[in-house]
């Protein structure tokens, strides 16, 4: 029954949208949401308490995942174990660094300087950090020849281009490009967008001109930062890495942590292009001959996605962030948050509407 | 630097006691072919024994240097390129003899092929024609799940109908179909040198399907 639950909580469409939603009360990246964040007592999930209870109700549920056969199957496959390892490490992490923020927070609230400034035992780098160091290359390297000898890493049969593992996975790091696949063209999903997160990472420094909060931890007077930031690597990279582990199985369908891996599960998923929705549901006129009459209506989507949007969002959300940064900061930090947003936007216009290609040009392998 | 040890001229120059003095030897040094050879024998001799390298012996070392790094880096670049067209290639023959008609069902996808050629021979009431199996997304090989009636592809979840139209996923474009005749002996015949793309309207080739 509970299992059941959970593996309906698991379909995608789902599944993302409460962790968008929680993620948004969690890091809130405005002064409203924040607000609202301190009075439903949010921010105790970065007291020790708050840690204790939350990694204690993560490992409840995945001690008793383990009881059920395919969940198990999936979680303690040798490829796999990375993956559950990330489960709890990168959680533990963030809520380190989260706890020493909020820490720093109220501190500030109180007229306090932060922890950091208060710190004055300098240490040496030798011997105090090099011998740190030392051990920890020391215990790694024991953890790898332990993993190494105890998780299998077998070969198999040679390889045959006529036959593709069912289901073929990328390396664990690169599943949340897989999941990206998807929904692009190959020549974006697997050119333009990853160039452009290696762009926007080296970007930041200049986006960012906050002078709020540097050199100690802190949430409070970088929030829309760090939330922007998070959402990138904790929902879109992070998340879809988690999913594209343990709930992508045969045929790249979705499969819930406690469902048999059938390679037979029937999913109907008709997709279908802008294009077609456009003149064969709605005008009922069948597709014309022309090209770019037939995507006009995408190619008017797109632009209008990159040439309204901005100004719209200047005008509201990011009103003070405009006048704050400056129209050609502005512009680069917008285009970069659009094709950003891009990806969680045409997931859901998958999930919910079959939506495959907004312009779609196979004559010219332009789909977009 | 020391009076006698480098270069001659400007030893000359100071030792000289004025401009006039100075811009005659400047001359003679560069006027008269004997002068300067032995200037530069004495430069040379001079030099070695310092153990300093004087700048011709200099230049001659640093272009005899770059030569070398030249012709390893050209050595590498040929080397490189030709790899690239191995000697020997093990590929299946492009045409192939894939039985006769007879030997398919109608209704049915042939995955008889598949493994060798990387082809599958579908036969409806009315025609045969052959499928690439390559996957118009990523590459990969999709699989036929008879069930669905419907080739799978394990990498992105890309879905094709039995006449090879993408229907879900994100593949952009229906699987090729390759050049199918009758031989003379009555067999079926493949060419996979020429292929017919649905979205090009290549599908009505009248070699791109067998009527059978």
């Amino acid at each position: 029954m509970l299992k059941q639950f959970f593996n309906w909580v698991s379909n995608p469409a789902i599944l993302f949208s409460i962790f968008i939603v929680v993620f948004f009360f969690i890091f809130p990246p405005g002064e409203k949401m924040y607000r609202l964040h301190r009075r439903l007592k949010l921010d105790k999930l970065w007291t020790p308490v708050g840690g204790i209870v939350f990694f204690s109700l993560l490992a409840i549920f995945f001690l008793w995942g383990i009881t059920d056969e395919n969940f198990r199957l999936i979680v303690f496959k040798p490829d796999n174990i990375p993956i559950t390892a990330l489960l709890f490490l990168v959680p533990f992490f963030l809520w380190y660094s989260m706890k020493q923020a909020r820490d720093n927070d109220l501190r500030a609230e109180k007229g306090e300087p932060p922890h950091e400034a208060l710190d004055n035992e300098k240490v040496l780098v030798w011997p105090d950090l090099v011998y740190v160091e030392f051990i920890c290359l020391i215990l790694s390297m024991a953890l790898m020849i332990v993993w190494s000898l105890f998780l299998k890493a077998p070969l198999e049969e040679p390889a045959n281009p006529t036959v593709s593992p069912n289901p073929s996975k990328a390396p664990w790091y690169f599943l949340g490009l897989q999941e990206m696949l998807v929904y692009y063209d190959p020549w974006l999903a697997g050119v333009v967008l990853p160039t452009l997160i290696i762009v926007g990472l080296v970007a930041i420094p200049y986006m960012d001109i906050n002078a709020g909060g540097q050199g100690f931890y802190s949430f409070r007077p970088r929030m829309k930062s760090i939330s922007i930031f998070l959402f990138g690597f904790v929902v879109m990279w992070i998340f879809l890495i988690l999913v594209g582990t343990f709930l992508r199985g045969p045929n790249w369908n979705f499969f819930g942590p406690f469902e048999f891996w059938d390679v037979n599960k029937r999913e109907v998923l008709n997709n279908v292009n802008l294009s077609e929705y456009v003149y064969i549901f709605l005008l009922r006129t069948g597709l014309p001959k022309n090209i770019l009459v037939r995507e006009l209506f995408g190619i008017l989507l797109i632009l209008g996605y990159f040439a309204i949007v901005p100004g719209l969002l200047a005008q509201t959300v990011f009103k003070r962030l405009f006048q704050r940064l400056g129209v050609v900061r502005y512009s680069f930090f917008i285009v970069l948050l659009l094709m950003g947003l891009a990806l969680p936007i045409k997931m859901y216009t998958r999930w919910l509407f079959n939506l495959k290609y907004i312009v779609s040009i196979p004559e010219y392998f332009l789909n977009v | 630097m020391k009076d006698a040890s480098g270069l001659p001229r400007r030893a000359a120059q100071r030792r000289g006691h004025g401009l006039a003095e100075a811009r005659a030897a400047r001359a003679a040094a560069g006027a008269g072919a004997p002068s300067t050879a032995a200037v530069s024998a004495v430069g040379r001799g001079a030099a070695a024994a310092a153990g300093e390298v004087s700048r011709r012996g200099f230049l001659s070392w640093i272009s005899a240097g770059w030569l070398a790094f030249g012709a390893l880096t050209t050595g590498t670049l040929i080397g490189t390129v030709r790899f690239l067209f191995p000697n020997v290639l093990f590929e299946p023959p492009q045409t192939f003899r894939a039985g006769f008609p007879e030997e398919y069902t109608i209704g049915d996808v042939s995955t008889r092929f598949k493994d060798q050629f990387a082809v599958w021979i579908v036969r409806t009431p009315t025609e045969i024609y052959v499928l690439s199996t390559v996957c118009t997304h990523l590459g990969c090989t999709p699989n036929w799940l008879s069930g669905e009636q419907k080739f799978k592809c394990p990498c992105h979840g890309s879905g094709f109908r039995k006449t090879g139209i993408n229907f879900e996923g994100p593949a952009p474009r229906p699987l090729e179909r390759y050049r199918v005749a009758l031989s003379d002996d009555g067999q079926i015949l493949v060419d996979k040198t020429r292929k017919y793309q649905w979205e090009k309207g290549e599908w009505t080739d009248p070699e791109s399907f067998l009527a059978v």
